[in-house]
C-alpha cells in the first residue's frame, strides 16, 4: 500500500479538471503519464534511499485544496525533458504543473532582475512550473520567491537552460510560513561556455525539500550552486543536489550552510558525478552546519562518483558549534554572550547572503537572519 | 592603583603556569613583561582578559578597587580592560565597522553615555583609523578575514583606539611584523598612551621597546617575575639573553 493511493480520489477529480484545460495533445499525454506514475508509485517514503531522512507522510495525509489548476499548453517541448519519474512528487507536479516560459533573448543583457513570486493560500496546494531559457550570449538575473499563508503545499518545478556563452544568476528564496509543506525541483542544463550562479535560501516550511539537478552538456561551463538553510522550532529542511559533469573542462562549486536551532533538522545530500570522458573537471563541494541547540540535528552526506583521473575534486562537511576562540574574541571586546553568539551566527550565514547582489533582497534576508536570532545590529 | 596582581597562581588543563606572580600598574605607566617561551606571558594575558580555558588557582587581581577575577570577560572589557591578541581571530561575515560599533555602543551603554548611529560612528572610526594608518576600505571587510599579519595587528590597535581602554594588554603585538608594520603599530600605541591609561606590553624581544619606551621592565621566568628594572633592563637582557636571568635566579 503506497501513500499516494490513499489520496488518489482527491487528486483524481482535480486532475480531470486539469486535463480538460489542456488542449495540446502532447501536453495531455505527458500529464496523463505523470499522473499515472503518481497513482502507481505514490509519495516516496523513508524506505526510499533518496528520502531516507525526510518523511513526507504529513503531506500525503493532508487534504489540500488545489488552488492552481495549471494552465494550458505552454512549454510542452520543455516539459517532456523534465524527469517526472524521480518520485511521486515530481510526477504529481508535472500532472498539475502551471507552466510559465520565459526567454531571455540572444545577446541581451537585462538590467533589471526578473522576479517570480509564488504564493500558496491557507490549505491550498500549488504546482508552479517555471521554464527559463537564457539564449546564447544573454545575461540576466532571476529571482524566484515562495511565500505562503498558514498550512499549504507547494510542489514546484523549475527548468533552466543556459545556452552557449550565456550567464544567469538565480536567487531562490523560500520563505513560506513555518506550517507549510514545500517540495521543489530545479533542473539546470548548461551549454558551451555558459555561467550559472545560484543562491538557494531556505527559511520557511515545516517540511521543505529542494532538489537541484545540474548537468553540463558542453565544455567550458561554470556553475555555483550555493545555499543556506536557517531553521528553528520543528522545521525540517532537506536539500539534495546532483551535479553531473558529463563533458570535459567544466567547473562546479557548491557551498551550502546550515544554521539549526531548537529541535530543527537539516539534511544535505550532495552528489557529484564526473563521467569517464569529463577530463579537466573542477568540482568543489562544501557543507557546513552550525548547531545552536542540543536538540537540533543535521544529516550531511557528500557523495563523489568520479570515473576520470584528470580532475580536481574536493568536498567537505562539518557539523559544529560556535568556536570558543571566536566567542572569546567578541566577549573580550565587550559584547555580551548572547550578542556575541548571535553575531557569530549571523556572520556564518552572511557568507551566503552576501552573495546576493540585489540590495533590497539582501537587506530583507539580513533582517530575516537577524530576526531568527532575535537580535539587531542597529542597537 | 589601576591594577594590582598579588601572588597569582594560574594555569590551564590542570597545569600550573603562573606560580606566584606580583605586579602593580598605575595609570600613565607602560610596563613591559619580557620572558622566554613557556614562561607564562600568554597565560598572564589570557587570565587578565578572562579566557575560560585558564583557571586561577589562588591569588588576587584587583582592578580599580574591584576583584577582576569575579567579572566575566565581557564585563571586564566594558569596564576598560583590553587585550590585543597575539593571534587575532577572524570573524567571517561580520564587517569591521559593524563589529566595532557594537562593541563601542555596548561600552557606551554600560557607561550610561550616548550611543552612536552608523553614520556618526563611521566619522568616529575614520578619525581613529588615522592612528594606525588604516584605510576606510577595511571598515567594510569582515573582521580580520584575509588580513595580512600586519593588518591584523593594526586592526587590534584600531580596536584599542576605538574602545579607549583604561588597561591595555598587548600580547606579543610585535610578533610576525615587518619593520614598517612594527613602526605603524608602535606609533599607534604611543599616540594612545596617556596619563589616563596603563599599558602592559608582553613581548619576547626587546625590538618593540625601541619604539615603545616602557617605564618598567619585568622579566618573567618559570611563572614568576624574577627581575625588575627600568628600560635599560631590556637592553641588558637582549645582550645577555634569558639564560642570564635563569642563571641569576637559581
Amino acid at each position: 500500500m503506497t501513500q499516494g493511493l490513499e489520496k488518489e480520489t482527491i487528486y483524481s477529480s482535480s486532475f480531470q479538471e486539469v486535463l480538460a484545460r489542456t488542449a495540446d495533445e502532447d501536453a495531455r499525454r505527458l500529464r496523463a503519464a505523470a499522473f499515472k506514475y503518481f497513482t502507481e508509485n505514490g509519495f516516496p517514503t523513508p524506505r526510499d534511499e533518496e528520502w531516507k531522512y525526510t518523511n513526507s507522510a504529513a503531506i500525503s495525509d493532508f487534504g489540500f485544496r488545489i488552488s492552481d489548476f495549471g494552465a494550458g499548453d505552454d512549454g510542452s517541448e520543455f516539459l517532456s525533458g523534465f524527469d517526472y519519474r524521480r518520485n511521486g512528487f515530481t510526477a504529481l507536479h508535472l500532472a498539475f504543473a502551471g507552466v510559465r516560459v520565459v526567454r531571455i533573448p540572444k545577446d541581451t543583457s537585462l538590467a533589471e532582475p526578473l522576479e517570480f513570486t509564488f504564493k500558496a493560500d491557507e490549505d491550498g496546494a500549488i504546482f508552479p512550473h517555471l521554464i527559463v531559457v537564457a539564449e546564447r550570449g544573454s545575461k540576466a538575473t532571476i529571482v524566484e520567491t515562495y511565500e505562503s499563508a498558514g498550512t499549504s503545499f507547494t510542489n514546484a518545478g523549475v527548468q533552466i537552460f543556459v545556452e552557449d556563452d550565456a550567464s544567469l544568476t538565480h536567487y531562490r528564496v523560500q520563505k513560506e510560513s513555518a506550517e507549510s509543506y514545500h517540495v521543489g525541483t530545479t533542473e539546470v542544463t548548461l551549454k558551451r561556455g555558459s555561467f550559472y550562479n545560484a543562491t538557494n535560501i531556505n527559511l520557511g516550511g515545516k517540511l521543505a525539500r529542494h532538489d537541484v539537478h545540474l548537468k553540463f552538456t558542453a565544455e567550458g561551463g561554470e556553475a555555483y550552486v550555493d545555499g543556506l538553510y536557517m531553521l528553528s522550532g520543528d522545521q525540517h529542511s532537506d536539500t539534495h543536489s546532483e551535479i553531473d559533469h558529463r563533458v570535459p573542462n567544466c567547473t562546479s562549486h557548491q557551498n551550502y550552510k546550515g544554521v539549526l536551532n531548537d529541535r530543527s533538522r537539516g539534511v544535505f545530500n550532495g552528489k557529484v558525478f564526473v563521467r569517464e570522458n569529463a577530463h579537466g573537471t573542477d568540482a568543489q563541494q562544501s557543507n557546513k552546519n552550525l548547531l545552536l541547540s542540543n536538540d537540533a540535528r543535521v544529516d550531511t552526506k557528500p557523495q563523489l562518483e568520479i570515473f576520470n583521473d584528470d580532475v580536481k575534486c574536493a568536498h567537505g562537511a562539518t557539523v559544529g558549534q560556535l568556536e570558543d576562540e571566536e566567542l572569546f574574541y567578541l566577549l573580550s571586546r565587550g559584547l555580551n554572550g548572547a550578542l556575541a553568539r548571535n553575531l557569530l551566527t549571523y556572520g556564518f550565514a552572511e557568507e551566503i547572503v552576501n552573495k546576493i547582489e540585489i540590495e533590497s533582497i539582501k537587506k530583507e534576508l539580513d533582517e530575516a537572519v537577524l530576526n531568527r536570532l532575535h537580535t539587531s545590529l542597529e542597537a | 592603583m589601576l591594577l594590582e596582581i598579588k601572588d597569582l597562581h594560574a594555569g590551564i588543563e590542570g597545569k600550573e603556569i603562573l606560580k606566584g606572580l606580583n605586579l602593580k600598574v598605575n595609570k600613565g605607566e607602560v610596563h613591559a613583561i619580557m620572558g622566554p617561551n613557556g614562561s607564562g606571558k600568554s597565560t598572564l594575558s589570557k587570565v587578565l582578559a578572562g579566557h575560560p580555558s585558564y583557571e586561577v588557582i589562588s591569588g588576587e587581581v584587583v582592578y580599580e578597587g574591584k576583584n577582576l577575577l569575579e567579572l566575566e570577560p565581557d564585563e571586564r572589557a566594558r569596564d576598560g580592560v583590553f587585550l590585543a591578541f597575539q593571534y587575532p581571530v577572524e570573524v567571517p561575515g561580520v564587517s569591521n565597522s559593524q563589529f566595532l560599533r557594537l562593541a563601542y555602543n555596548e561600552k557606551m551603554k554600560h557607561l550610561g553615555e550616548e550611543e552612536l548611529d552608523p553614520l556618526e560612528f563611521n566619522d568616529y572610526l575614520k578619525e581613529k583609523a588615522k592612528i594606525v594608518e588604516m584605510s576606510p576600505e577595511f571598515f567594510k571587510r569582515s573582521v580580520n578575514e584575509g588580513f595580512s599579519g600586519g593588518e591584523k595587528k593594526r586592526n587590534e590597535i584600531l580596536q584599542m583606539a576605538v574602545l579607549e581602554p583604561k588597561l591595555a594588554i598587548l600580547d606579543e603585538t610585535d610578533s610576525g611584523l615587518d619593520i614598517d608594520a612594527l613602526r605603524i603599530v608602535a606609533e599607534g600605541v604611543n599616540k594612545l598612551r596617556s596619563a589616563e591609561n596603563g599599558i602592559i606590553l608582553v613581548t619576547h624581544y626587546q625590538r618593540l621597546l625601541n619604539y615603545i619606551e616602557p617605564d618598567y621592565v619585568h622579566v618573567l621566568a618559570g611563572g614568576k617575575i624574577v627581575k625588575e628594572g627600568g628600560k635599560e633592563l631590556a637592553l641588558e637582557l637582549e645582550e645577555k639573553g634569558y639564560d642570564w636571568v635563569r642563571a641569576a635566579t637559581k
